[in-house]
């Protein structure tokens, strides 16, 4: 960590921390550190951030207030500050209210499923000797494929005469699944565990590498099971991975956008698969009115940050 | 370090010869197996019924007749959406991705673990913050202020800009730059060689492994990426693939003969290229390195 740079005579912009007597500490020095060219190096990234994120997201709250609609390049009208009026005019109407009880169904699926799940596949793929490649790779390529691909192909398994239905044969559902305004939601949340499971074995992965191998030989001199060893020593080893798995989930199911554009045909049956990112879309981008879909926006970013927040204070305390 | 890590994982694990562990790695076998099944066979899926004539959903269509098959349905999905422009699109779109991610994103990586500077703390927590907010919820403002104010919509640039840097592979970066060892610059720095040098000529060449991982990442992102392209571009002829088959999906797929067929047909084009990148490469989709990359 000291490292001291004395470069010779070079006046390249990092030689600026030798500690000789007749050092001279300058401004630049003090201001930037000891090798201002990492702000240098970072620049074009920091630019980025600030361009993308940190400017939009502020933008994003200022619209919600202001009566904003599109105009053309270099237009400059005028546009008042509304209050709340955007918020009130967006949740009086049941669509998008529809739309965020919709997310909350997705949630409860996709979170517990995706938990469970990947931490039950990752723990036996762990142990696993042989075709170990093979597994891993099957279980990772939904993960790396376009949705809209793969989406495809569900909607053929999932069609009124799909592949599942006549599996089913009398118990296919009626109306079908992707139709009926009972199961589009859960085929969707179901859907989505699947697609991004691999994502979430390969992070229960990293943390299993990381559980100390001693606590299972101490267990196993305990006399412990599998099962027993497996809530003991594995669960709570893995916690802050578990943590990561439902906040990541939780994020990417607040964002669903492209499962119910297509698999569901735009968030049908009667928006009983829409999700407050689709509404976003259609009320700001179609209907154009923006300052709408940025309330909807910013309530949904609320709603995140709350589940967030219980999520580690729940599952993250006792680390960190 | 990583090399250890990964010997370890996959190397072979003490046969306890007792009934019940034998049992037990008998069901883990047979759960792994059939959870692969699950995994691969919408994949397996996807290409019988591109291939097919007519599209057979019963479960006889699973196991197809060699006789109905065909490769109609590629030339009738290229009718409808120009699959090369759709892959020339699709490939500007990461192709730009990429390089801004490899150019700025070492710089970056070597800044933070390599060089000390004010802000460098401060860089490094705002690169794993950005990973948890959610894409989506920008759409309106970037959409106002890419489309709209500068006038960017229907254009590549438009369409890269959200995406340019990949934060994740900033942090692998980071990661792998921190576990060179330190005298190796120091020694360069003393012999006078510049910092971008240093980078060039010594950290770079030591790190190729996390390149592969990083530029991996980086592809499946754009390359997959739906809304973002949706909304900015309306010109088909500038439609990466995805956004083209999904409207194909969602508008005109009714009035093809065999809409499934065709569909499935794009679907496999899009697929294709992530999964053969993805199955050539999968080892550099280690645990480890992603796990450490998305941990930081």
């Amino acid at each position: 960590m000291t490292t001291i740079v004395t470069p010779p005579r070079a006046p390249a912009p990092e030689s600026a921390g030798a500690p000789g007597p007749h050092a001279k500490r300058s401004l630049r020095h003090r201001i930037f550190g000891r090798q201002p060219l990492g702000l240098l190096f970072s620049s074009p990234y920091l630019v980025f951030v600030l361009a993308v994120f940190a400017f939009p997201i502020v933008y994003s709250v200022w619209i919600s207030f202001h009566d904003f609609f599109f105009a053309a390049p270099g237009a400059n009208p005028e546009r008042p500050f509304v209050g709340l009026d955007n918020y009130i005019y967006a949740f009086s109407n049941p669509a998008v209210i529809r739309s965020f009880g919709n997310v909350g169904i997705f949630l409860l699926i996709n979170v517990p499923l995706t938990v469970v799940l990947s931490l039950l596949l990752a723990s036996a793929l762990n142990k696993v000797v042989h075709f170990r490649t093979f597994l891993r790779v099957s279980f990772y390529v939904p993960y790396v494929t376009a949705s809209v691909a793969v989406v495809a192909v569900w909607l053929f398994l999932f069609n009124g005469n799909g592949l599942v239905n006549s599996l089913l044969g009398p118990f296919a559902p009626d109306p079908s699944w992707l139709i009926n305004e009972n199961l589009a939601m859960p085929v969707i949340a179901i859907y989505v565990t699947w697609k991004q499971l691999g994502f979430y074995i390969l992070l229960y992965l990293a943390a299993l590498q990381n559980v100390p191998k001693e606590l299972y030989e101490s267990a196993s001199t305990d006399g412990a099971g599998a099962v027993r060893k497996f809530f003991s020593v594995t669960v709570p080893g893995v916690r802050p991975a578990t943590l990561l798995v439902l906040l990541v989930s939780t994020v990417t199911g607040a964002n669903l956008f492209t499962e119910p554009y297509l698999l569901t045909g735009g968030g049908g049956p009667n928006g009983a698969s829409a999700s407050p990112v689709l509404l976003m879309y259609q009320l700001g981008i179609q209907q154009g009115q923006p300052d709408v879909a940025s309330a909807i926006g910013v309530v949904l970013v609320i709603g995140v940050l709350i589940i967030a927040f219980v999520q580690n204070r729940f599952v993250g305390e006792r680390d960190s | 370090m990583t090399t250890t890590r990964r010997q370890r994982a996959t190397g072979i694990r003490h046969p306890r010869p007792s009934g019940w562990s034998r049992t037990q790695s008998i069901l883990r076998g047979v759960v792994l197996t059939l959870g692969a099944l699950v995994f691969l066979f919408p994949f397996y899926y996807m290409i019988v019924g591109a291939l097919q004539k007519d599209p057979d959903p019963t479960i006889a269509g699973a196991f197809p007749n060699p006789a109905n098959l065909t490769l109609d349905n590629f030339v009738n999905v290229n009718d409808r959406i120009n699959l090369a422009s759709g892959l020339v699109n699709s490939g500007i779109f990461t192709g730009g991705v990429l390089l801004c991610t490899v150019i700025f994103g070492v710089l970056v990586g070597y800044a933070l673990a390599m060089l000390k500077w004010r802000g460098a703390r401060a860089t490094f927590a705002l690169a794993l913050l950005v990973q948890v907010i959610p894409f989506q919820l920008l759409q309106i403002p970037l959409y106002v202020l890419i489309a709209r104010d500068y006038g960017l919509a229907d254009t590549h640039v438009g369409m890269i800009l959200p995406f340019a840097i990949n934060s994740t592979a900033v942090i692998i970066f980071r990661q792998y730059f921190l576990q060179l060892p330190k005298e190796l610059f120091e020694a360069a720095r003393i012999d006078g060689a510049g910092e971008l040098r240093l980078l060039w000529s010594v950290a770079l060449p030591l790190v190729r492994p996390a390149l592969v991982t990083a530029v991996l990442l980086t592809f499946i992102g754009p390359w997959n990426e739906f809304l973002w392209p949706f909304l900015i571009t309306k010109d088909a002829a500038l439609q990466p693939l995805a956004v083209s088959l999904a409207n194909y999906i969602s508008t005109v797929a009714a009035s093809a003969d065999n809409p499934f067929g065709a569909i499935l047909a794009g679907a496999v084009v899009l697929a294709a290229p992530v999964v053969v990148l993805f199955i050539v490469f999968q080892r550099y989709f280690v645990s480890n390195d992603l796990g450490s990359g998305v941990k930081g």
